[in-house]
């Protein structure tokens, strides 16, 4: 794997319980997101979708194949890296369905905490967050708390949270369910621009049928396995 | 990097100052309770003190005069004075009852104190009005604490007294106020009978044959006239010169005298190892509740904080939060609470002591002990909010 890849999974399974009561919830998922890139992944409840982007997140372990970030192997079979903390503070951002910023914590500190965590300083952190809420036009919200901001402005929020560290893979889940269809396909439009811009590896999870036409490729999972369809990539 | 858990507290400010200042007022509780019980100790040593005594002698095989009843003859303090060592030494006697004042009566400890020369022991040390007690009779010294003012006409037993001083800090080991009153009166009233009384026992006395046989009419005049008298006090107290061994002499007159002698140090020990040892007991009983209270009110704040913010911790350890920081921000509000109801307690303790009948006395040490136990009580009881942190699975921030 020499190429930037962005994100590539192999042949990934996941099991549940063991014996009789084994559940199969991923049987061998193959996909690949390369940098700048938004993929859809969508599918009915159950399908396996929450499971998938949890392994993907490193939030739980696969049981088996191969998953490799920016080129570099980090599940084969077992975990490669020692800290997934670390892993998933450094490499992969994520954006939930609902924004679930800290409510004690001010818009421009939501963002900064995160490159804090990883040791970077105060001030820089700060800068990197303000560039980012520029860049997403809620600048003027930075000395906000997330309760004076509407649905729209916060879920910007999250995902200035999500990429305030460069990280080469973005998940969000469901990201705009919440929100009405012209604030929904601005988050998408977002989502499009800022993958572009860091050069991030997007996948949206969702089951909202307004933006599943503006995604080029989606992954469409069903049963624990995924099949790849070209999207329209119809994006206004 | 951001201090969560202050920026938690800024934003909830109101939140936490006023549970805070709940929890202050049980820690305010605490206090006072040890203050009730530091106010004992010193009202003991305060009795000592005031007494001017280093020796004191009392009957023998008693703990008297404070602890037990204690009974000497009235002359006793003669043999005493001649004890080598010895520079001082009078008569005292004490009883605790009610002193009337008009319709209204004071639990007072009532003092008879030699009236021969002054300084002897047992007279009120120093006044803050008013005089010493200067005639044999019907002259009083009070303690402020009995709102008896100068002037006062009071009433021990059938006798009526003129409040000639006024003292503070002079108190019974139970926290009575004092009244000092001649020596000679103090005698009457301990031992004085009622009219009726007096009837029945001289009546009596008269049917009894030994005290009133056939042909000796004056037999019964000299009973009669021998129970109408008291020549007891309870005890005697002593000045030693300067520089003599207390043991020494104590020894010396317990020796001669056949008498019990305390020195400051045995009577302090009986005063806070024995009389108030019940009191201190049942107080720190008490003061256990009370932090037991505290520390599972404080669990229970915290754990509520905490279980409010399960899906932000989740959050928080997804975006790659150490497990520590999540740990420091619970116990550093578990601490900030107790900061907050710590001085919200030192505050209203120190309000509303005065206001207690008996003296609290609040020590700067005790404040200290108190902080150290609501930071240990804060820590331990933020334990179970810290389990239900870490338990929180990062999975949670991810729907489905």
């Amino acid at each position: 794997m020499a190429e930037n890849t962005g994100i590539r999974i192999t042949d990934l399974r996941k099991q549940y319980g063991s014996g009789e009561s084994v559940v199969e919830a991923l049987k061998g998922v193959d996909l690949q997101v390369v940098p700048g890139e938004v993929v859809g992944l969508i599918g009915p409840s159950g399908s396996g979708k929450s499971t998938l982007l949890k392994c993907l997140g490193a939030v739980i372990e696969p049981t088996s194949g191969q998953m490799a970030l920016r080129s570099e192997l980090i599940y084969d079979g077992s975990w490669l890296v020692s800290d997934l903390r670390a892993l998933r503070r450094d490499k992969i951002g994520f954006v939930f369905q609902a924004p679930y910023l800290i409510p004690f914590l001010d818009v421009i500190d939501n963002i900064a905490l995160v490159p804090m965590l990883a040791g970077v300083s105060n001030t820089e952190s700060r800068n990197r967050a303000m560039e980012l809420l520029e860049a997403l036009d809620v600048g003027h919200r930075a000395k906000a708390f997330p309760s004076q901001l509407s649905g729209g402005e916060q879920q910007r929020v999250s995902i200035a949270r999500a990429l305030v560290n460069r990280p080469p893979v973005v998940l969000a889940d469901e990201p705009t369910a919440p929100l009405d269809s012209e604030r929904a396909l601005s988050v998408i439009r977002m989502l499009n621009q800022m993958a572009v811009q860091y050069q991030a590896a997007v996948i949206v999870v969702t089951h909202d049928e307004k933006i599943i036409p503006t995604f080029k490729r989606i992954y469409r999972i069903r049963d624990g396995r995924t099949v790849e369809e070209a999207g329209e990539g119809r994006l206004c | 990097m951001i201090n969560l858990a202050w920026r938690d507290i800024r934003h909830a400010w109101s939140k936490f100052l006023f549970t805070g200042a709940g929890l202050g007022l049980l820690i305010g509780a605490t206090m006072t309770m040890a203050g009730v019980y530091r106010g004992m100790v010193d009202d003991a040593k305060v009795l000592l003190d005031n007494s001017g005594s280093d020796l004191w002698v009392v009957q023998q095989g008693t703990l008297g005069p404070y602890a037990e009843p204690s009974s000497l003859y009235d002359d006793t303090w003669r043999s005493i004075r001649t004890v080598p060592g010895v520079e001082r030494a009078a008569n005292a006697t004490y009883l605790t009852m009610q002193v009337r004042k008009g319709n209204a009566d004071v639990r007072a400890m009532v003092v008879g104190t030699s009236t021969v020369s002054y300084g002897d022991p047992g007279q009120p040390g120093y006044l803050v009005a008013g005089r010493q007690i200067t005639r044999g009779h019907y002259e009083a010294v009070a303690d402020m604490a009995t709102r008896f003012s100068l002037g006062d006409s009071i009433q021990i037993r059938r006798k009526q007294y003129t409040v000639v001083g006024l003292t503070r800090r002079m108190v019974s080991s139970s926290g009575d106020p004092m009244v000092f009153i001649p020596l000679k009166d103090a005698q009457e009233a301990q031992f004085l009978k009622d009219n009726d009384a007096i009837l029945q026992q001289r009546r009596r006395t008269a049917l009894n044959p030994a005290f009133n046989p056939p042909g000796q009419p004056k037999l019964l005049d000299a009973v009669i006239s021998s129970q109408s008298t008291n020549p007891y006090v309870n005890a005697v107290l002593v000045q030693l010169k300067p520089g003599q061994n207390h043991g020494k002499v104590a020894d010396e007159i317990k020796r001669w005298k056949h008498l019990q002698v305390y020195t400051r140090a045995e009577m302090e020990q009986i005063l806070i190892g024995k009389l108030i040892a019940t009191s201190a007991r049942q107080i720190g009983m008490f003061m256990v509740i009370l932090m037991v209270v505290s520390a599972a009110i404080v669990a229970f704040i915290i754990y509520t904080l905490t279980m409010g913010k399960i899906r932000e911790i989740a959050v928080l350890k997804l975006i790659g939060t150490r497990n520590k920081t999540i740990v420091a921000m619970i116990l550093q509000q578990a601490l900030g609470l107790g900061l907050i109801g710590f001085i919200a307690g030192k505050l209203v303790a120190t309000l509303w002591a005065p206001i207690f009948p008996k003296y609290v006395l609040l020590e700067p040490g005790d404040a200290l002990r108190g902080l150290l136990a609501v930071i240990v009580i804060c820590s331990l009881s933020s334990v179970i909010a810290i389990r239900a942190a870490l338990k929180v699975d990062p999975a949670e921030a991810i729907g489905g």
